[in-house]
């Protein structure tokens, strides 16, 4: 591609704003997505259910950066949303008897109604008081998913059908591939297109310094809520998907150590940046998948590795999360836009 | 009437450890104005050094404690060090990852040394009860009471009268005032994280007699932040308070509530008194409000 540009000849704001800035970009996302969709079919179910919990954990992401990334606020609660989500989905499809396609958004909007009561000491309340809140939210949600038993069932668990629509069952990794992926790629698209709209500037400034914003016209306190309610309503969809893939839920899967995990996402794949929850997801979802065929490798040589698997993974999650902030601060996604950069001009970067 | 007298002692026992882990908790705050999220690993990792001593090495209790001591402060040290000291500067954000990635590696490395299996201390404390009129305490309690007591009152002086102290709270007022008159923050960073961890691990080893020792005791460090909270999060006497205050309410909870819904209030009421508490009053019965200038 010989159109790199060498400088920026942008005269007007609207220039700036667009979504793809060169031709190239265009051209590459449009390969991206073509192999997106085409590959699968060659894929073995292993790697399309690692693939599907990327990208459900994409959404997710997606949601918790708005909120933490965006808009500053610091969430300890998100993978307490996500169980809202996943139990509003199995209880309208399987108690109300609601197709799952109405029945997604129905969640999304449960969950975007709980972020926004659980949002509202956001505005009394800034940085360690909020985060501290936030995890409050969590307990307290936890809590109501193992005793709401008419709801959740507790902690037996609930059982979720795969969705179908309109006489078609998503019920191999394959279909559901493509049904993750598809949101996953509008959820995507809704992001970068939700930060460049007047609630995305609120949203930007009200991190960057909230009393500035407040002076310029920013009502605080409705857009936090609104970022909240993205937040959420993003995190229900992925609680959605994952109930209905994983077929049965209890509240263990939705504890503080999901909320840490996608803050670790977010953090590891760049905050504010929208790119960076498709590395962070990637990433996380990733890890512990790596760790697990090493281990599996291992094994012949030292057989104590299985039974210690548990602690290698937590010990180097938490490795790499300070690895990142002391080394990387912020993120896979300044260390992508670093490696286009330095390839922009190549061979001539001088 | 008995019934609610143990509930109270035991309340009384569980708010002291409380009391100190959020003792150490308030003074990182107060320090170097960091939230700690390791502060329960810090307690896990006081309760299995001394078991080690203890059982492994057979080392009389005493000496392990002492030892125990010892240990937690190099390692705080070590903590802020590699850690910590990098990130002053860092957004509120990265601050508390980074002390959550610190309980995750704390985590790892009391799993690959000591396993995951419950463990318990040997008998150290005599297991004849003691009777105080109508209700009965066993003697493990007593200890633990008069040690956190003890270490309570102890910081309590090292705050006001010693030079060590008096630095402390000078750097916790303003930097870089205390900056300008020769206090290192540096050290004072790191002796707050050394006191921090010691206050935990002390804890610990008490909390470890009381119970059993495994990974979970970790968990003991969420629940200090409804106390801190509740005090004030940058108030070392409101530490003491609300560390006691939630574990009477948490013991009066089990005793009470409990049995009627089947389990797990006693884990969630801290919380909803937290959200109430933040919603009425965020800086809780001591904290210092915070007022912004632009």
């Amino acid at each position: 591609m010989s159109a790199h540009i060498c400088g920026d000849y942008k005269t007007s704001y609207k220039e700036d704003m667009v979504l793809f800035q060169t031709r190239a970009s265009k051209f590459w996302l449009v390969v991206f997505l073509v192999a997106l969709y085409a590959l699968p079919p060659f894929l073995g179910n292993y790697t399309l259910y690692v693939c599907n919990m990327i990208g459900i954990a994409v959404i997710g992401a997606l949601g918790l950066n708005i909120l933490t990334g965006f808009t500053g606020q610091i969430s300890l609660g998100h993978g307490a949303f996500i169980g809202i989500g996943a139990y509003a989905s199995a209880y309208l499809v399987m108690d109300m008897g609601m197709p799952f396609f109405i029945a997604l958004p129905c969640a999304g909007l449960i969950t975007a109604l709980f972020g926004m009561v659980f949002g509202i000491p956001s505005l009394r309340l800034k940085g360690l008081y909020l985060a501290i809140a936030t995890l409050a939210a969590q307990f307290i949600i936890e809590y109501l998913m193992v005793h709401l038993e008419g709801i959740t069932n507790g902690v037996l668990g609930k059982m979720v059908d795969f969705p179908s629509f309109m006489g078609f069952t998503f019920d191999t990794d394959l279909k559901y591939f493509y049904l993750v992926i598809t949101l996953a790629i509008i959820a995507t698209m809704a992001t970068k297109n939700i930060v460049r709209t007047r609630p995305g500037r609120a949203f930007i400034a009200i991190r960057d310094q909230y009393i500035s914003a407040e002076v310029m016209g920013v009502n605080l306190f409705r857009y936090k809520l609104m970022a909240f309610a993205f937040s959420s309503f993003l995190a229900g969809v992925a609680g959605s998907l994952w109930a209905h893939y994983v077929s049965i839920i209890t509240p263990e899967h939705f504890t503080i150590g999901v909320s840490i995990q996608y803050l670790a996402m977010i953090i590891i794949g760049g905050m504010g940046h929208v790119i960076g929850s498709i590395f962070g997801a990637i990433f996380m979802v990733l890890l512990p998948e790596v760790l697990r065929s090493i281990s599996g490798g291992l094994s012949g040589h030292f057989p104590m590795i299985v039974n210690l698997f548990a602690a290698i993974k937590e010990g180097t999650f938490g490795l790499i999360i300070i690895a990142f902030l002391v080394y990387e601060p912020d993120g896979m996604a300044h260390r992508w836009q670093m490696i286009k950069a330095y390839w922009k001009l190549w061979p001539f970067s001088y | 009437m008995d019934f609610f007298l143990q509930l109270l002692v035991s309340g009384i026992v569980v708010g002291s450890i409380y009391a100190l882990v959020a003792l150490g908790f308030v003074l990182i705050y107060k320090a170097t104005g960091v939230i700690n999220f390791a502060q329960g690993e810090f307690l896990m990792v006081g309760a299995y050094v001394c078991l080690a001593l203890v059982s492994q090495l057979h080392i009389p209790f005493w000496i392990a404690f002492f030892l125990t001591m010892a240990v937690t402060v190099v390692l705080g040290m070590i903590i802020e060090r590699l850690a910590l000291r990098p990130m002053i500067g860092e957004p509120i954000i990265s601050i508390i990852m980074l002390t959550i990635g610190l309980s995750s590696v704390l985590k790892c490395a009391v799993l690959l040394v000591w396993g995951p299996n419950n463990r318990v201390y040997p008998q150290i404390f005599s297991q004849v009860p003691i009777n105080l009129g109508p209700i009965v305490i066993s003697q493990v309690y007593i200890w633990s009471v008069g040690f956190a007591f003890l270490f309570l009152a102890l910081f309590t002086l090292f705050f006001r009268y010693s030079s060590y102290g008096i630095a402390m709270r000078a750097v916790a007022n303003d930097q870089q005032a205390a900056l300008s008159m020769g206090i290192s923050v540096k050290k004072i960073f790191a002796l707050a994280w050394c006191i921090a961890f010691l206050v935990a691990g002390v804890g610990g080893v008490f909390l470890g007699n009381i119970n059993v020792v495994n990974v979970s005791l970790g968990f003991f460090g969420l629940k200090v932040f409804p106390a801190v909270i509740l005090g004030g999060l940058d108030s070392i006497p409101g530490a003491i308070v609300g560390g006691l205050i939630i574990g009477i309410l948490e013991a009066m909870t089990g005793g009470y509530i409990d049995p009627l819904v089947g389990g797990g209030t006693k884990e969630v009421l801290p919380f909803v008194v937290l959200v109430i508490i933040l919603m009425v009053k965020p800086y809780g019965f001591f904290g210092t409000e915070e007022i912004e200038k632009v």
